[in-house]
Order: structure tokens, then sequence, then C-alpha cells
């Protein structure tokens, strides 16, 4: 089944009014959407991230779900430990590590491997703003090439690590990448998730206003342009096969990039290394897409 | 009339384990490390044989090895782990989290050195470096004693003044790997004296969702580490009431906060904890023949830490020979440091002579015992008292360099 706005419109999801979160966050916008999916039968892990301030201070709370914070490296470890006390009760509920991108690809990437590895019943999210950006900007391995951090003054110089694929080398039965851009494909790929048994993870590319100077009332634009660029590609791999799951007509890097000030300044010669590098990317999933398998 | 059980020759490590079935802990997160393999690898035996009913999560880690155990317990089930030495270390920003969380887990740490250099053997570095985290710390002597009080911790952690995690702390090779009769209660016995755990408190539950740990700003933060002081000083008669409880049971009395062995006519008291403790007692035999009137009062729990105890036992005598297997680098020994703080400003202190020895499994036999107290016996009546701590059993080249005058403190 497909999801439709209808649908969603229907849930009330776990995120009330009220939040501590910045105007146009990214991550609010999927954390809405995720949890009118996966509904209030919910328990939610979340390590240090913006999600932590987000949430609202004590003894308040912007999440009406279960929610547990956790040091910043342990939310795999922690939800294990969650759906293993569960599977002893005898109960059935959904667990759930919301995560920022230095929490999955960086500090946290020992317990999300061995949790994936061990195949824990559990939907690992991680909202990528592209940074550490509940730090104050500074770069984390998910920063893309050439972008500007506070650590990384003249643009970083690494590629980042390609976590949604790396974790599907550990061969879960799902893997999807999603845009807070493209709603309902990330709404379904959470219906799909919840439908599924074992390690689940899913990879979202969330618009960070304050962090790559893009203008507020841009978040779900910018979040699309990733996509629509090829710079952010929707894709899902499901026990192995892989689908891209949105094929948009392509649209100039340039495009996306002049809408954040994170890009600012690069070359035309560095615009067209970084058009060359997405569209290799995009090239490699349409090989991949053909395969029976790719892990 | 004490509860019957059976008697086995067993381990320390081997009775941990049975301790943690025998608690029916719901959920053991695992991650081997020497001295400590066997437990893990015994509650293995026990889940996967069918003998325990349990989940046994294989983590990548120490770090994860708590921070499941966190989520276990969170969830509202009773969650155990072990782990030793660099284990411990790794776990330390967990630890917090753990007691911070109030959440009553069991731990047995199996004591061992910390590196570098790599080194198997027993010390207490490990623990007591991670003295403030928030746990419950119990030091131990025997293989019956670490059976009988991973049970007794449980009740003591999980009662609604406590709500502390708690670790069983036994040294390395010295229990873990030595066999020893131990008896083994019936399940239905212990199923009497420790309930099913249920979070009187709180816990992650859909039904009733809560948000947990959420940003505290300064006017909230310090009340909660002020409960978590008051729940941890709480924690001391309960563990003296939940001994006799115990006792009453079991027919076993281990001591509560602090065991005493002929302190009442005692000029000289021995401070010292875990297996120590025991070469202690034989000293104190040999020391009394030779006309010495010494007594033994034994750290069992160090957090929290039995102050009042302390005080009372050691008010008035003409001294305290207080044994530390750890070393608070340029202050003394971790015991020796809680005691006299115990002490001070209170009238009829005794002096004080702390010796740090036994590092990285350096032997410590009632022999060396019996050295100490004449050694600190003669510092007392000599007075001779000029160092906060004194360094014992080092190489003859070593001890020359520490007695020399430049390393006064």
């Amino acid at each position: 089944m497909t999801l439709t706005i209808h649908d969603l419109r229907k849930e009330s999801g776990s995120y009330l009014p009220g939040s501590a979160a910045c105007p146009g966050c990214g991550a609010t916008l999927a954390f809405r959407i995720a949890s009118r999916v996966l509904g209030p039968n919910t328990i939610y892990v979340v390590p240090a991230s913006c999600f932590s301030v987000i949430q609202s201070p004590f003894p308040k709370s912007a999440i009406s779900a279960p929610l547990y914070n956790i040091a910043f490296p342990a939310a795999a470890a922690t939800a294990s430990g969650v759906y293993r006390a569960y599977k002893m009760i005898g109960r059935n509920v959904n667990v759930v590590v919301w995560a920022g991108d230095g929490g999955t690809v960086d500090i946290g990437i020992q317990a999300l491997s061995g949790a994936a590895e061990r195949g824990e019943d559990i939907i690992y999210v991680c909202y990528d703003n592209e940074a550490y950006m509940n730090t104050g900007i500074q770069r984390s391995g998910a920063t893309p090439l050439m972008a500007w951090t506070k650590t990384t003054p003249t643009g970083k110089r690494e590629m980042p690590k390609d976590m949604p694929m790396i974790v599907a080398a550990h061969r879960v039965p799902y893997v999807a990448t999603a845009s807070v851009g493209y709603p309902f494909d990330l709404a379904n790929k959470f219906e799909k998730a919840k439908r599924i048994k074992g390690f689940r993870y899913i990879h979202i590319f969330s618009t960070c206003p304050p962090g790559w100077n893009s203008p507020v009332s841009k978040t779900a634009e910018v979040a699309k342009l990733a996509v629509d660029t090829y710079f952010w590609p929707l894709y899902e791999i499901e026990n192995g096969k892989l689908r891209i799951t949105v094929k948009p007509r392509k649209r100039p890097l340039k495009e996306f990039l002049e809408l954040q000030d994170r890009f600012r300044g690069l070359s035309d010669e560095e615009i067209e290394e970084l058009e060359k590098i997405v569209m290799e990317k995009w090239n490699f999933l349409l090989h991949l897409e053909k395969s029976e398998r790719v892990f | 009339m004490a509860v019957e059980g059976t008697w086995e020759i067993i381990t320390g490590n081997h009775a941990a384990a049975i301790a943690a079935k025998l608690a029916r802990v719901k959920v053991v997160p695992a991650y081997p490390i020497t001295p400590q393999t066997t437990i893990v690898e015994y509650i293995a035996s026990f889940i996967e044989s069918g003998h325990m009913d349990a989940e046994y999560i294989r983590v990548e880690s120490e770090h994860s090895a708590m921070a499941a155990a966190i989520g276990a317990s969170a969830a509202g089930v009773r969650a155990f782990t072990a782990t030793a030495s660099q284990g411990l270390l790794l776990m330390s920003e967990v630890l917090h989290w753990a007691a911070g969380s109030r959440l009553p887990i069991g731990m047995a740490v199996v004591n061992r050195a910390v590196g570098p250099p790599w080194n198997i053997h027993v010390d207490h570095q490990d623990a007591m470096s991670q003295r403030d985290t928030g746990w419950l710390q119990v030091y131990i002597s025997s293989n019956q004693e670490v059976l009988d009080t991973i049970l007794m911790m449980y009740k003591v952690a999980e009662h609604p003044d406590v709500l502390l995690p708690f670790m069983v702390c036994l040294d390395g090779f010295v229990l873990s790997h030595t066999y020893m009769p131990v008896n083994v209660p019936r399940q239905e016995d212990v199923d009497e004296f420790l309930p099913e755990y249920s979070p009187p408190h709180w816990k992650l539950d859909p039904e009733n969702p809560i948000t947990f740990g959420n940003l505290a700003l300064p006017d909230e933060y310090q009340e909660m580490r002020w409960s978590m002081d008051l729940s941890m000083r709480r924690a001391l008669d309960l563990i003296e009431d939940v001994a006799e409880e115990f006792f009453q049971k079991f027919g076993r009395y281990h001591g509560g906060a602090t065991w005493k062995y002929k302190v009442e006519d005692a000029d000289y008291i021995i401070v010292t904890a875990g297996t120590m403790a025991s070469e202690a007692e034989v000293a104190v035999d040999e020391l009394r023949e030779e006309g010495m009137k010494v007594g033994l009062l034994k750290v069992r729990a160090f957090r929290p830490f039995p102050h009042r105890d302390m005080a009372e036992v050691l008010q008035d005598r003409k001294g305290a020979i207080i044994i530390d297997r750890s070393i608070a680098f340029s202050s003394g020994g971790p015991i020796g440091i809680e005691v006299r703080s115990s002490l001070y400003n209170r009238s009829g202190s005794p002096p004080i002579v702390n010796y740090v020895t036994g590092l990285g499994g350096r032997d410590v036999t009632y022999e060396d015992i019996v050295k100490m107290t004449k050694d600190g016996i003669g510092r007392i009546t000599s007075d001779r008292l000029g160092r906060p701590y004194y360094w014992y059993k080092l190489k003859p080249e070593y001890e020359k360099i520490e007695l020399s005058e430049e390393v006064r403190l």
C-alpha cells in the first residue's frame, strides 16, 4: 500500500507544538512524518544530537512517545537492550533510534555496526544535516566535499562516508535513503520498514538553515533540489535488491549549491568536479539497480 | 531454621554466573575480557541449554554492553553484565548514565590492573577509578560471598529508596579462577527472597510515555544529583538490613557495609578490602598469638562509604593500618583517603598508616599483612608518621628511592 496525504493527516504523530527547534528545522519535519507512520506504539532512543535539545528542556517535552536520551556513541546498543527486554516481556513495540549524522557515521558507528550485524529488530534513523550542528557547525564524516564548516573554514577536503551502503554491506533486510523534500517517499519508506523484521536503516537528508545558511522558508525546496540535482539520490535496498525510488529529471547542481552559503565561493571548476562526482554516483546506482543483489 | 542448598566446588566466576541465573535476570549483554570471560561463557551456556530464560546480547564492546543493559533496565527488566579493567574504563561514560537514570543494573567486576603495560592480574585500580559514577560498590573475599552478595545487592539496588546500579567486585584470578566450596541455594528460595523486578519509578512504555534525560538546566540539575547522593547514603542501612534478612533465610552472614573480626578489645585495627581482607584475618590471628591486640575491619561497601562504621570502630584505638590495592597518584590509597575523611573533626581519631601495595597481581599474603601491621605500629609508637601513605613491597632499589628525602610529600 502507498501512503497519501489523506493517510498521514489521519495520524497525529508524536511531535507536539512548542519544541525548541530552530526555524525551518528539517529534522523536526522528518520526525513529524516518521512518527505519524510509526504510530504511538514506538519507543525512541536519542543520542546526543540536535534532537536532545529539540525535544525541549525538563520538565517539558515536545515528544509524546516514550523517549530515552543516551550518551553519544551508544544509541544502537541501548535500542538493542530495549528491544530484547520487550522480547522477554512478550510485547511488540517499534524500537527506533533517532540520531544525527555525528551519532551515526562517526561516534556511533561501532554500536550501529554491532546492532546491524546482530540483526537487532530495530529501526535506526539518521537525520543527516551533514555536520555537527548541535555544537555549532563542525564537520562530520557526513559533511560533503568542499562544504564550509567552522572546522573546515576553507572547505572540506574529504569525501563523506557512504553510510547507507556501509549499513547495506551488513546485509540487513532494509536500507533506504530519504529526503525531507520528498515527504511521501519518506513516509512510505517508514511504512515499509515498519512491516519488515530485523535491522532497518533509514538515512534522511535533513536541511539545516542555521548550519548551511539557507533560507528558513526553503527547507523543503533545498531538500527537494538535493534529490533533483542527484546530490542525494533516493533509493532503497530491500533484501539486497536496490531500487531507485525517485528518478527526477536532472537539474544543474548549481541550483542546489547556490541556495546555501556553505558552498559559497566555489569556482566553476569546483562545481564541475562536484557535478562529476554526483553523476558518477547516480550512474553507479543505475548500474546497481540492474543487479539481483547489491550485497 | 535456614534453608538448605547444594554444595558445589566452583570458581568465583562460576558463582557470579549462577547468581545471575538465580536472580532470574532477563537480559545479559556481554563482552569478554580476561579474567571475566568465564562468567559470560557460563551464562551463554545456561541460556543455550535452556537452564536460564534470558536474552543474551553479544555486543561489540563494553560501552555497548552497558548501553544495552541500560536499555533493558529502562524497559523494566532486570539486567546483568560483567567486565574487568579496560572494559570497565571503556564503560565509564555509560556507568554515569546508568546511575543517573536510576537503573538498578547488576554487574560483576573482576578486578584487574589497568594498562599500560598489559597486566591481567588483580588490583583495584579499575573499580576505584569508577568510584564516583553513582554505582554501589561491594568488594568480596570468597566465592560464596560473590554468589550471595549479587543476590543481596539486587534487593538493595531495586529498593525504592535506592534505585542505583551496583557492582560486586571480586579479585581477578584470586577468586575468579580459584575453586572453593559454595553452597548454591535453591531457585524457589531465591525467588522468595528476591521477587521479580518491577520498576517503581519509571520505564519506557508506550502505554505511559515519558521523556527521560532531556536537558535539565541549572535550576533543576543539582537536586537530581543530591537525590542520588541521598539514595546512596540510604543504601548503607539497607545493605545491613538485607544482609540480616539473607542470614535469616540462608544462614550465611558476610557482614553489612563492613565486616568486623576481633575488633572488640583491639588496640590496632587493620582496614582493607577484597581478598586481602581474608589474608588479614589470618594475620590478625598470627599477631594475637604474638601478643598484639589487633582486629580487622573489612570494607565491603566502598560506595556507599561506611563513614559511621569507620568512626565507631576506629575511635579511641591506638592506631589504624589501612591497606589499599590501588593508588590515587600522589594522594594515597582510596580507602585510606576515605577513612581519614570519616575520622576528621571527631575526637579520639587514631593515628593512621596507609599502605599501597599488591598492584598488578603482586602477591599480598598474611605474612605481608603481618609485616605492614608491625611496621605501622612501629611508626605510630615512635611517632614516625611523616607521610600520608607508604608503598609496600617495592623492589629494594625502588624502595630506596621511595624512602629518600626528595620524594617526600
